[in-house]
């Protein structure tokens, strides 16, 4: 199986990688400007390459690059699913290249789409209302922070200063809570990888001001007992708290909405098939209920009387989280991509997800401890080391599955194939999974060998950080 | 049609697959109580392709054709083709974050150069790889103060021409933090040193200043802010841009110890206010540096290779007590940034930022020879890309009537507006004088 060969421009073990601008050409201008001396500075040195060097220079790098359009991406909780292209045209189209000061008036499209937009995430959520200002998930997670602060306050319930957070929830929901102020209330899960309930009652209290919950959770495991949850949370004066890293398993099925959630985000990147560009744009939508919904981030979108829209700040509204609107290319190709699937598409995205990731579980030689999952699974790798493991898939031409988290399971490989997977490709990424599971340590360790680079020596580059080509030099 | 139309599979194998799994139906894969099973619709219908881009295209058709003369922290410069070209090449477009460096060599490099376009326009020591825009850098700025300081502190210094916005962010960021934001007066669209000395005192842990300032002035007085944040263990934040950084006075030469500001001046068209945040400090702050960081290293043939580093800061792994929450950032806007920093070169990212100073001196020249304008306000200032005009009439009702014109200004109190003239629309300056003529007159 040969997906991909990350070739060299030349035999193993000789430096052929590309090289930086900076060794192709640097050059050095003295400014010569109009201001007065004292306002500029003296030079500028950068590579200053003609056009089509800078053209395979790129097309080179790319060509080092793994994408979900080279191969499996079975990355767990990141959602890499395909990004149909045409999305990229509908953002690229010239009426939506507006700057973000131009008047509602002369916006109108701009503000049915967003207002749109939050029709269909609200729809899909089961939320009341819904912001598209967050520029990421974890942006996300901080506004609807802000969001339970302001509503706890309001209630004159200000003294709630703990978020409790489940040890096998993403670090960003830990990170997104302690920046907002709060102090941190981890609780372990229980055998069955699911949130302990007498552990969440001990943690429960007057100074809950959250719960956040991923469901299912990071293990692909539905929390049958979310309703019990959601009454507990509720009972001690708290909210509850959706990521929405892992709706990609429900869509149609259930919304956090009528599961008890007040308050969730949308990570469009996975869900809503937006590229995740090396590691961004994104964008984060917060939904929330009705009784919150005054505190959602200025401005809001709504639909005026006449059928015209507008923006309006809500009447005890957070304030801003973006110095804008947030990420508003990635707000239209997820609702393009919507606006495609509908109700049957998106349903049907959801059932081929979990569909792969049964198949594909079922296929491995590794052991999976927990279910039954969803649109992903976590292996463990037993003996080996996971991320040997995942060097050595590189290998095999396909993309590695995240591994060592959650740490409930032992050497964890947290995969998600996604719907996007036939099951050609899913045989072909079990049997990278299988082959890498006979052999031995040595092997893995000396892993990966057909891949543009080694392995990578982690230690140096932090023992010493060298960040620019000036460090280089 | 039915189903995704990107999850392709026969039903010969969608069957070997319920097989081998050992169900029936799909459905009962969903481990779902029935209380909370979702029964109904969205009410959201299945469109072509070609019907779905009609939908979007239709929709934003109802957005006025105006030449826009906006700039206040969002601006337009042309973007060469090259920058979509490449960029919407898949490999790099449909990628992950780094995580496996092994196989993402070439986006790592990318970033590593963008990393290094900063570090030397700041001519500070480090740079990250992106903060969502500039307001949230902003934040992040000041709370990397907070933690870098020696002495306890809570306030945070801005000046008045900062836009609400921004203070906004910087203050939900920082509330957290136990962190108070004041801001401090400015005069004649620069710091008033006085005004910032009086403010200053020793529970200060950050000034921050900008150049050119929002309402496009270049700001002149950066080694007083500079002087005024050192002599009281403050650190100074500067905010600027990379066009802008090209040619004015150089960060760490004016005592910068953090500068942010919006590199989608570079590589991105007018998005709706989508940032890139630039986000570059001193060496000694290294490890408390919030967002990714692209380091080079080592491979096990000896052979240069970039990687993800210092993660330890990261939420990933710090949880709680990492220095940032940020996950996802904004690495393919810093990719269309570097691509377009690098076809500009040290002469044309030069040649570009000195025409953002002649531009506006020209433009505002013309308007004041409008009756009932004044412009530049702050005219013994000089300008990047954008000045203050004041209007006899309501800005307001000038605005909008420049509105029906085909123009959008920025009106910002009762009798000022703000103009923003770039490469990207001066070839209507003429007819936006005679529109301002005609309206104004």
């Amino acid at each position: 199986m040969e997906h991909y060969d990350q070739a060299r421009y030349g035999p193993a073990g000789e430096d052929t990688n590309e090289p930086l601008l900076s060794e192709k050409d640097q050059t050095t201008v003295e400014v010569d400007s109009s201001l007065p001396d004292d306002l500029t500075r003296d030079e500028v040195e950068l590579p200053s390459p003609e056009e089509p060097e800078l053209a395979r220079h790129y097309v080179r790098l790319s060509q080092q690059n793994y994408g979900v359009d080279s191969g499996p991406y079975p990355l767990g909780s990141c959602t890499m699913k395909y990004n149909p292209r045409f999305t990229e045209e509908a953002a690229a189209l010239p009426d939506a290249a507006v700057h973000p000061d131009r008047s509602e008036d002369s916006l109108q499209g701009t503000l049915e789409l967003l207002g749109d937009l939050q029709d269909y995430l609200g729809r899909i959520g089961g939320m009341d209302a819904v912001t598209l200002q967050p520029p990421a998930g974890a942006a996300g997670e901080f506004t609807g922070i802000l969001v339970a602060e302001a509503y706890h306050e309001a209630n004159d319930e200000g003294h709630r200063d703990e978020v409790i957070v489940p040890d096998a929830a993403h670090g960003t929901n830990f990170a997104s809570a302690a920046l907002g102020g709060y102090d941190v209330v981890e609780i372990p899960s229980g055998d069955d990888g699911r949130v302990d309930l007498e552990a969440l009652e001990a943690a429960l209290g007057e100074n809950t001001a959250a719960l956040m919950l991923t469901n299912p959770n990071t293990l692909g495991l539905f929390e049958r007992d979310i309703e019990t949850i959601a009454e507990m949370v509720h009972d001690a004066g708290g909210l509850l708290y959706y990521d929405g890293a892992n709706l990609n398993a429900l869509l149609g099925r259930a919304r956090p909405g009528d599961m008890g959630f007040d308050i969730m985000h949308f990570n469009v990147h996975k869900t809503f098939a937006t590229p995740h560009g090396g590691g961004g744009p994104g964008a984060g939508p917060v939904g929330v209920t009705d009784e919150l919904a005054d505190f959602l981030p200025d401005p809001h979108v709504r639909e005026g009387d006449a059928g015209d829209y507008e923006l309006y700040t809500p009447e005890h509204s957070v304030g801003k989280v973006h110095g804008f609107q947030g990420n508003w290319p990635v707000l239209v190709k997820a609702f393009a991509y919507i606006d495609r699937l509908g109700d049957d598409g998106l349903a049907d995205a959801s059932a081929k997800a979990v569909l792969n990731a049964n198949y594909l579980a079922e296929q491995l030689d590794y052991e999976i401890p927990l279910g039954p999952f969803h649109h992903e699974f976590v292996a463990s790798a037993g003996d080996q080391d996971a991320a040997d493991v995942a060097k050595r898939m590189l290998d095999y031409g396909v993309h590695p599955p995240t591994t060592k988290w959650p740490e409930l399971v032992d050497e964890a490989l947290m995969t998600e194939p996604t719907e996007v997977e036939t099951k050609d490709n899913l045989d072909d990424l079990a049997d990278a999974f299988n082959a890498v599971a006979a052999e031995d340590d040595e092997t893995l360790e000396s892993a990966p060998n057909r891949t543009t680079a080694r392995r990578i020596d982690q230690t140096t580059a932090a023992r010493n950080p060298r960040l620019s080509w000036h460090d280089l030099e | 049609m039915s189903g995704s139309p990107y999850a392709s599979h026969s039903e010969g194998d969608t069957e070997a697959m319920l097989e081998a799994v050992g169900v029936d139906r799909v459905e009962e894969l969903f481990d779902v109580p029935e209380s909370v099973r979702f029964e109904g619709e969205f009410g959201i219908d299945a469109k072509s392709e070609q019907a779905a881009l009609r939908e979007t295209k239709r929709r934003l058709a109802a957005n006025d054709d105006l030449t826009e003369f906006l700039g206040r922290g969002h601006y337009e410069h042309y973007v060469p083709s090259l920058v979509d070209s490449v960029s919407q090449r898949s490999e790099f477009i449909t990628s992950y974050t780094q995580y496996q460096p092994e196989v993402t060599q070439g986006f790592l490099q990318v970033l590593f150069e963008y990393q290094s376009l900063l570090v030397e326009l700041t001519g500070l020591g480090v740079a990250n790889c992106s903060m969502y825009d500039e307001a949230t850098a902003l934040a992040e700025a000041a709370l990397l103060a907070k933690r870098v300081r020696a002495a306890d502190g809570d306030r945070v210094l801005v000046p008045e021409y900062v836009r609400d916005s921004h203070v906004s962010v910087l203050e939900n960021y920082t509330g957290g933090s136990e962190v108070t934001v004041e801001r401090y007066a400015t005069e004649a669209g620069n710091v008033d040193v006085d005004a910032l000395e009086a403010a200053m005192a020793e529970d200060v842990v950050m000034v921050y200043a900008e150049n050119p300032t929002t309402l496009g002035t270049v700001e002149e007085q950066l080694h007083a802010v500079g002087d005024l944040a050192d002599s009281h263990d403050a650190l100074f934040c500067l905010g600027s841009d990379p066009v802008a950084m090209s040619i004015l006075q150089r960060p760490a030469d004016v005592g910068a110890d953090v500068v942010v500001g919006d590199a989608s001046v570079l590589g991105m068209p007018t998005s709706y206010g989508t940032g890139l945040g630039v986000f570059a400090t001193r060496e000694e702050f290294l490890r408390q540096v919030p967002g990714r960081l692209v380091g080079a290293s080592e491979d096990d043939s000896g052979t240069r290779a970039f990687t993800l580093t210092l993660q330890t800061r990261e939420q990933h792994i710090r949880k709680e007590r990492a220095t940032s929450n940020i996950c996802t950032n904004q690495a393919w806007v810093a990719l269309r940034a570097a691509i377009h920093a690098a076809w500009l070169g040290a002469d044309g990212l030069v040649d570009l930022a000195e025409r953002m100073v002649e531009l506006p001196r020209d433009l505002a020249a013309s308007l004041d020879d409008v009756r009932g304008v004044t412009a530049p306000i702050h005219d013994d200032r000089h300008h990047v890309r954008e000045f203050q005009a004041r209007t006899d009439q309501p800005a307001p009702a000038v605005a909008d009537d420049l509105e029906a014109e085909g123009f959008a200004v920025h009106a910002v109190d009762d009798h000022t507006l703000q103009v923003c003239v770039t490469d990207a629309n001066e070839h209507a300056a003429d007819e936006f004088v005679a529109a301002v003529r005609e309206v104004s007159e």
